[in-house]
């Protein structure tokens, strides 16, 4: 019996060894960290406890504009990539030619490194002395005005960043709700065509209630996908988020870490529970919302 | 029946409505696959335009005459492109190897071994799931630097080698084989280990295919941590080595340089997609996440 | 409603990779059903009896061949259009919605002069659940009802919006034993209350007997034969009809015709009339068996089963196709049977011949 048991736990070690020692341990530190007043990184002392910490990351104005930026992609990309990816995969899922190519072509950016292509967009949005870059173009074909998208006003970059996040995200929501679009048997749209049900009625009474757990799974995520938001913007507009006015929650987070202005763990943490207060709530909600409308089998 | 109805009309106005819906469908999935191409196209175009050329041109144009190869070139002498992708690729295979060890020994315990306190042990571990990984990152960024693993490969690799959602799935899968095949293994005297390799790894064998690729596809993608631990050089991987490169590298206007250090990091996954698309597509529909 | 088809006929390209031939699913179709009759699509699963009812509801195109409702070409009119009611399989009710729900939906499709009120809807889904006797369900969902229940949901669903006429695919497939008789006659009720005009598929001859007007037998794609139950038992066109329908199944021998009388194995079983010397299938229903001591027809007894009423004789026999013999005798003879064989004498009416190699009926008459 003993012996029986041992083994057990003999193969479960190491799995336990790192989820103990990069996950258990550093989430009970950061709450630690975030209360530790004048935390010093090089000699690993501090000289209180309170909430000084929170109050320094809740006044730096860095901070606020990171989390009004977050909020703006996040208001933003979630309701537009979930309709795009909705209409998208109703399409498919009404054609038979051609449907594994384009889907299989929808995929691709999900397995594309998101800094590497970041910097395609970048030249593609980019105003140079030596070219507008191609979206100018277009725009100027259309009879607007260049606008540096990259360097330029605020909301042009917010534009880019939204676009560039919409357009990596897609692919994985995609790909959910044309399986889940799948699911739903044929029998229901017989049944309802048989009966003489419209286009849209059929979208709306029966195959929308079908995949709302799927759709609904799809918000949620993505809402905390967004909230996460980092690399993107890094793709577009370097490293040096602040002042490009380009910052996120997270980039700010590792930005206190390290980085030109790093060093503070501290105050990271602060930032870090702060985020996760924020995302824990949004997800609440969400739930509470979807107790209503969703319909569980 | 009453009135007469006019069944051509209806037929008609059927036939009429359902070409123009085909049509809007194909028109609509063709633009966005266009957006979805259209960067890779651009990136190839001007990672063979030469220099010079580029620069010139004002007006981008849609393609070149003159190809080059001058950029790849470039891309290999100027900048350490090819020690970035060594070290990522050391990361990747290390990385995925490591993990799949753990998690297969951790999920061979889930599921077939019994001991005390396994039940409360699988629910610990499942309710690690929904921690974020930033929450995390802050201290095992201290805790590799007060270990003095910065600039190392095992301070990349250590903190990625379990993932609880891999166990899960692993777990899962072992649990479809039947109990029967066990307990004849037993009868014959087969070791728990025995076992496990000779009978659960062959039949588990696509999931484990599966998680292997979307682990390498995070691996080959991973920048945060790289960028947190590593700021030296020598130990970047392409993710960092890309950002590297737009702000140190090649002079900060040499684009089509850039770019091809771009499709040389792109292609690798590009090539796995297009081999396993099918797999990559299945496992990533079963619940994986980016990141 | 009157439905007409006129050699209807439905080809799907080939799935096979060998044979990239056409697969014809329904073959030249030419049967007219009158009004107000509740008809059997009968035939082994894959026979194109689907593909049937999927032509006549629309949710199928036919290759060939014309379909009328009444003097209406309803051929390339839209399923939505066709204003008929189905009954699915698996019922397909929306498991979102309420059983109240799930029947006022097809009316609230209605548009224009059609157009009801919200009461309108209610008077009609609580008229039609009445029908069904199901009215005390109405705010349940489906997954809350069982098998049978849920059929009934899914009958009151296609009868609501007064079809005009009534298609109905394996409606008792997913019923257990008892159910299913309880159900058939229960479909059998409704159809009479109705007098709506219903086309209903199975694979089970027994369900079909019981409760059509008219059977449709199906081989591949094409009709075997068209009529009244009992005729097409009595009365069938060939050897796959003969087998087709009946339980126990009609018993096979491979037999010949030699100068008027007719042999199984080396006995002489029946004296016939107008039969060309030949070999050929020769099928006895069970109950065309008689106990006789000094019967012309010797099997090896296997077994007896007691039913009550009737009892079952199994036993074998060389030329049987057959493993066994089921013959069904009245219980009252049952003393007879014992020892190791059994001998029978065969009642002409019960004995069918078929050609060997066309296994077309062949038509005898006895002295």
């Amino acid at each position: 019996m003993d012996k029986k048991n041992l083994k057990g736990w003999l193969y479960l070690l190491p799995a336990i060894l790192f989820l103990g020692l990069f996950m258990v341990y550093p989430l009970i530190d950061v709450f630690i960290y975030s209360f530790e007043e004048g935390y010093n990184s090089a000699s690993q002392t501090y000289y209180g406890v309170g909430l000084y910490n929170y109050s320094y990351v809740l006044h730096d104005p860095y901070f606020l504009q990171a989390v009004k930026n977050t909020f703006i992609l996040v208001i933003f990309t979630v309701p537009i990539s979930t309709g795009i990816a909705l209409l998208i995969s109703v399409g498919l899922s009404s054609i038979k030619k051609l449907k594994e190519l384009f889907q299989t072509i929808y995929f691709l950016p999900y397995v594309t490194n998101t800094l590497a292509v970041g910097l395609v967009f970048m030249i593609l949005f980019k105003k140079t002395p030596y070219t507008d870059g191609l979206v100018n173009l277009v725009i100027n074909w259309f009879g607007g005005n260049s606008v540096d998208f990259i360097d330029g006003p605020y909301w042009a970059k917010m534009f880019v960043l939204c676009f560039y996040t919409v357009w990596v995200v897609l692919p994985f929501k995609i790909l959910i709700l044309t399986s889940a679009l799948a699911s739903v048997k044929q029998d229901y749209y017989n049944a309802a065509q048989v009966d003489g049900t419209s286009k849209w009625r059929i979208f709306t009474r029966i195959t929308l209630p079908m995949i709302s757990p799927m759709l609904f799974y799809l918000i949620i995520t993505g809402f905390i996908g967004a909230f996460k938001a980092y690399s993107d913007a890094v793709a577009l507009f370097g490293t040096n988020l602040n002042t490009a006015e380009m910052n996120t929650i997270v980039g700010y987070i590792y930005d206190m870490l390290y980085g030109n202005s790093g060093g503070y763990p501290s105050y990271a943490s602060a930032a870090a529970i702060i985020l996760f207060t924020i995302v824990l709530t949004i997800t609440c909600i969400n739930l509470l919302v979807s107790k209503k409308h969703v319909h569980y089998e | 029946m009453g009135k007469p109805v006019d069944y051509a009309k209806i037929e008609k106005s059927a036939r009429t409505g359902e070409r123009v819906r085909k049509t809007v469908i194909y028109l609509l999935l063709s633009v966005w696959a266009l957006v979805v191409l259209f960067p890779f196209y651009w990136m190839v175009l001007t990672s063979v335009k030469s220099y010079s050329a580029y620069n010139s041109e004002y007006i981008p144009k849609l393609y070149t005459l003159s190809p080059t190869l001058q950029n790849y070139v470039d891309a290999f002498t100027t900048v350490p492109l090819g020690r970035y992708f060594l070290n990522t690729l050391i990361f990747t295979i290390a990385t995925t190897a490591l993990m799949l060890v753990v998690i297969v020994l951790a999920a061979f315990a889930f599921a077939r071994l019994e001991f005390k306190g396994k039940n409360i042990t699988f629910t610990l571990f499942l309710s690690l799931m929904m921690i974020p990984n930033e929450l995390v990152i802050i201290t095992n960024y201290v805790t590799i630097t007060n270990w003095d693993m910065r600039n190392t490969f095992l301070g990349l690799i250590l903190p990625s080698v379990t993932s609880v959602f891999y166990i899960y799935l692993l777990k899962e899968n072992f649990e479809l084989i039947p109990d029967e095949l066990y307990k004849a293994a037993k009868v014959d005297g087969t070791s728990d280990l025995k076992y496990l390799l000779k009978v659960m790894l062959p039949i588990s064998k696509p999931t484990l295919i599966t998680i292997t690729i979307l682990k390498v596809i995070e691996c080959w993608n991973s920048y945060v941590w790289p960028r947190l631990i590593t700021d030296e050089e020598a130990y970047f991987l392409v993710s960092n080595g890309i950002q590297e490169i737009r702000e140190n590298g090649f002079g900060r206007e040499n684009i089509p340089a850039m770019m091809a250090a771009v499709v040389v990091i792109s292609v690798p996954l590009i090539v796995l997609f297009l081999i396993f698309h099918k797999k990559i597509m299945e496992g990533v529909a079963r619940g994986g996440t980016k990141g | 409603m009157k439905v007409v088809l006129q050699n209807l006929t439905k080809k799907f390209p080939g799935r096979n990779k060998k044979s990239r031939d056409e697969v014809t699913a329904v073959d030249h179709f030419n049967f007219e059903i009158p009004n107000g009759k509740l008809i059997g699509l009968l035939g082994p699963s894959g026979c194109g009896k689907s593909t049937a009812l999927n032509l006549l509801c629309g949710l199928l195109k036919p290759t060939e061949g014309r379909i009328f409702f009444g003097e209406d070409d309803v051929t390339n009119l839209p399923a939505e259009n066709r204003g008929v009611g189905m009954v699915f399989q698996n019922y397909a009710l929306y498991p979102h919605l309420t059983v109240l729900q799930n029947i006022t939906f097809p009316l609230e499709n209605l548009k224009g002069e059609a157009k009801l009120t919200k009461e309108e809807m209610q008077r009609k889904a609580y008229e039609v659940a009445k029908l069904v006797q199901i009215e005390e369900l109405m705010e349940r969902k489906p997954s809350e009802l069982s098998g049978g229940q849920q059929q009934r949901v899914a009958i009151a669903r296609a009868l609501v919006k007064m079809p005009r006429i009534l298609l109905m695919d394996e409606p008792l497939s997913n019923l257990d034993a008892r159910l299913r008789l309880q159900t058939r006659e229960e479909i059998r009720r409704i159809q009479r209350e109705t007098k709506i005009t219903t086309i209903f598929v199975t694979h089970d001859q027994e369900e079909a007997m019981s409760i059509s007007d008219m059977i449709v037998v199906m081989k591949d794609g094409a009709i075997q034969q068209i009529g009244k139950p009992q005729q097409v038992y009595d009365d069938p066109v060939n050897l796959f009809v003969a087998k087709f329908l009946g339980t126990p199944p009609i018993n096979v021998f491979r037999g010949r015709v030699q100068s008027g009388q007719l042999y199984i194995g080396q006995e002489a079983v029946l004296n016939l009339q107008n039969v060309p010397d030949q070999e050929l299938h020769v099928g006895i229903r069970p109950e065309g068996f008689v106990l006789q001591t000094d019967g012309p027809l010797s099997c090896k007894l296997d077994e007896v089963e007691v039913m009550g009423r009737d009892i079952t004789v199994v036993s074998r026999h060389e030329e049987s196709e057959n493993t066994d013999i089921r013959s069904i005798i009245s219980a009252e003879n049952a003393a007879d049977v014992a020892g190791d064989t059994v001998r029978f004498a065969l009642k002409p009416a019960k004995v069918l011949l078929f050609h060997k190699e066309t296994q077309e009926r062949i038509y005898f008459e006895t002295i």
